[in-house]
């Protein structure tokens, strides 16, 4: 079967700067929530796993894990170094002068986001990418969109490189993104007209079909031509993923599409995927925080967590690694499986 | 060709859209184009008050002013700011992200900055000129319009050196390309002759492509200049914007690669 996509060792790394913290705040708050990773202030940011969310940072399968190494462990080394205490231990002792310096002038600590991932998407598949916040999964997604440049690695949709041949890549692919990113003050239909316009396709048609589309999901005619910002979140997103499928791409990237969404509307855009896939002959990789979601749409799915594959499988195969004793496991089983032991990390003293 | 014209498709995109924006957001409009004709009308009078020994051409002289620099300023901004504003929605990694050639995307910027300027510039003149008798029967209008056509390519130049700053620091990108406008305004002569800057000033003006414009729109508009007259501002006009233009959509280039490797053309998420 053809390859949709092809990631082969493919790493990002962001330099943040790591943020002042005042001398005498408590050491039990550095630690940051579950998974919540937004050291660089906007919060449930793309992949900050590591010190600067005040996790430890797992060495795990090497620099390169493979996607197919359901591992999560190795060694423990900490990135960056920093994790051995409070992000504010860096000020202890320091004059008034060389911490206001700091604050000023932060440094800027590498932050591994996706770290040597591998993996194949094969057409017309639904592949799901689970992972808590903050584990790489949206920055994978700008990976593929051809937003942000690799460190290192391949990356290949329908054998065009996202690096050397992006113009190429942007013609097949469209991307619904976790925030619906719009002009809000411009309607559903402006809103999408300019896409239309964007992606060269005809303009009465795509008037057409954005309506049919939204109709679909059951979004009627009448809020197509209100401001956007009078629209629900759920609404809203619902109106991303019609502009994402008006220009009929071949690879969709889906970076939480149902986030924010009832469990009507949730279901509606669900079919509509699989309609889509089957319909359309649409390959789809999904991110996603519901594992009813993933379970129901996903051919195959990848738990990520801290930049790195830790699972690759179907959720049928997952479920069924986990389950002992005849006892059923869920794909939520799974994912705590794979991520609790960073959880846990996160919170010393919590939970165990 | 049927490629190029999917990029003038693709431009009228972005012109399509900011003149939707400009209907949405009607009532500021309108509030800063009342501000901007008040604005001008105030230093229009500054020209007839005696006090300053006003009279003769110096009302023309201050309305060319107001006037050039209201459309240059707002085509420096359009440009300068198109990145930023999509940063503010959102929305920059969904219209970089479509396959459309990044100089189709600053064309149809440049299109719309242009045309909602001129647009402007008429409403604010027709008040202008509403208000005031201003003596025309001197000015070679067809020359005033050649240099408002090359400064319009030099100011794009200029705009789209600016556009990239918010591409290489989101907040302080915003900053720089506020602080470069005000030097621009300080140092061309806009409601003054250059000569009046302290010395030290005055090499700045050189480097600036208002200088040139108001020099010429002046001297074509007041003085009946020819453009065999003002050929020489003109032809350092067009060369501004021959070097401008190319180094700038380099540069924006070189600036959405440095964006992409670093992250910093998303918002959140």
């Amino acid at each position: 079967m053809e390859t949709a996509l092809e990631c082969i060792g493919a790493r990002k790394v962001f330099y943040v700067k790591k943020e002042a913290r005042p001398k005498t705040k408590p050491s039990a708050e550095w630690g940051a929530s579950p998974g919540e990773g937004g050291a660089n202030g906007s919060g449930g940011d793309a992949a900050l796993p590591g010190a600067i969310a005040g996790r430890p940072a797992k060495a795990g399968a090497g620099e390169h894990g493979s996607a197919d190494i359901p591992s999560n462990g190795g060694a423990g080394g900490r990135a960056n170094g920093s994790a051995n205490g409070p992000p504010n231990g860096r000020f202890r002792g320091r004059s008034a002068f060389s911490r206001a310096m700091a604050t000023l002038f932060p440094r800027s600590v590498p932050v591994q986001a996706v770290s040597g991932v591998t993996f194949n998407v094969r057409r017309g598949e639904i592949f799901g990418i689970l992972g808590p916040n903050g584990s790489g999964k949206s920055t994978l997604i700008r990976l593929i969109s051809t937003l942000l440049l690799p460190d290192e690695g391949e990356i290949r949709v329908f054998g065009h490189d996202v690096v050397r041949e992006r113009f190429a890549v942007r013609r097949l692919i469209n991307r619904v993104s976790v925030e619906a990113a719009f002009f809000k003050k411009l309607s559903a239909m402006e809103n999408l007209s300019y896409a239309a316009r964007l992606y060269d396709v005809d303009i009465r048609e795509a008037r057409k079909t954005a309506i049919s589309i939204l109709k679909r999901l059951g979004l009627g005619e009448s809020k197509v031509y209100e401001p956007l910002e009078d629209l629900s979140r759920g609404m809203q997103q619902k109106v991303a993923v019609a502009r994402a499928l008006l220009t009929s791409p071949v690879l969709l990237l889906l970076d939480e599409p149902t986030t924010g969404l009832d469990p009507v509307s949730k279901r509606e855009v669900q079919d509509y995927v699989l309609e889509v896939r089957e319909g359309h002959d649409t390959t789809v990789i999904l991110t996603t925080h519901d594992m009813q979601e993933a379970d129901r749409l996903c051919d195959r799915v990848a738990v990520i967590d801290q930049g790195r594959f830790v699972a690759l499988d179907t959720p049928a195969h997952l479920k069924a690694d986990l389950a002992r004793d005849g006892e059923a496991a869920t794909l939520e089983d799974v994912f705590f499986a794979l991520t609790g032991k960073a959880l846990k990390e996160s919170h010393p003293g919590e939970g165990d | 060709m049927i490629e190029l014209a999917r990029e003038v498709r693709r431009s009228y995109a972005l012109v399509e859209r900011n003149f939707n924006l400009i209907k949405r957001y009607i009532g500021w409009e309108i509030v800063f184009l009342v501000y901007t004709v008040v604005n001008t009308l105030t230093i229009a009078f500054i020209g007839v008050n005696p006090a300053t020994g006003g009279g003769g051409d110096r009302v023309l002289y201050l309305v060319v002013g107001a006037l050039l620099w209201g459309f240059l300023s707002v085509l420096f901004h359009e440009v300068a700011e198109s990145v930023q504003w999509e940063r503010w929605e959102g929305t920059i990694e969904y219209s970089f992200m479509a396959p459309m050639k990044r100089l189709s995307y600053l064309g149809g910027v440049c299109l719309f900055a242009a045309t909602y300027g001129a647009v402007r510039t008429v409403v604010v003149m027709l008040a202008v000129v509403s208000l005031f008798k201003l003596d025309l029967g001197n000015a070679n209008l067809g020359a005033a319009l050649v240099v408002l056509l090359l400064s319009s390519l030099s100011f794009i130049g200029v705009g789209l050196m600016a556009a990239v700053l918010p591409l290489l620091s989101p907040e302080k990108g915003s900053q720089a390309a506020h602080i470069l406008e005000a030097a621009i305004l300080l140092v061309s002569g806009v409601y003054y002759d250059v000569s009046v800057l302290p010395g030290w000033l005055q090499p700045l003006s050189r480097l600036s492509p208002a200088t040139y414009t108001l020099r010429a729109a002046r001297a074509a508009l007041l003085r009946n200049a020819s453009l065999r007259d003002i050929g020489g501002d003109l032809v350092l006009l067009l060369a501004i914007g021959v070097v401008l233009i190319p180094l700038g959509l380099r540069v924006f280039n070189w600036g959405e690669l440095h964006a992409m490797r670093t992250g910093k053309l998303k918002r959140s998420g």
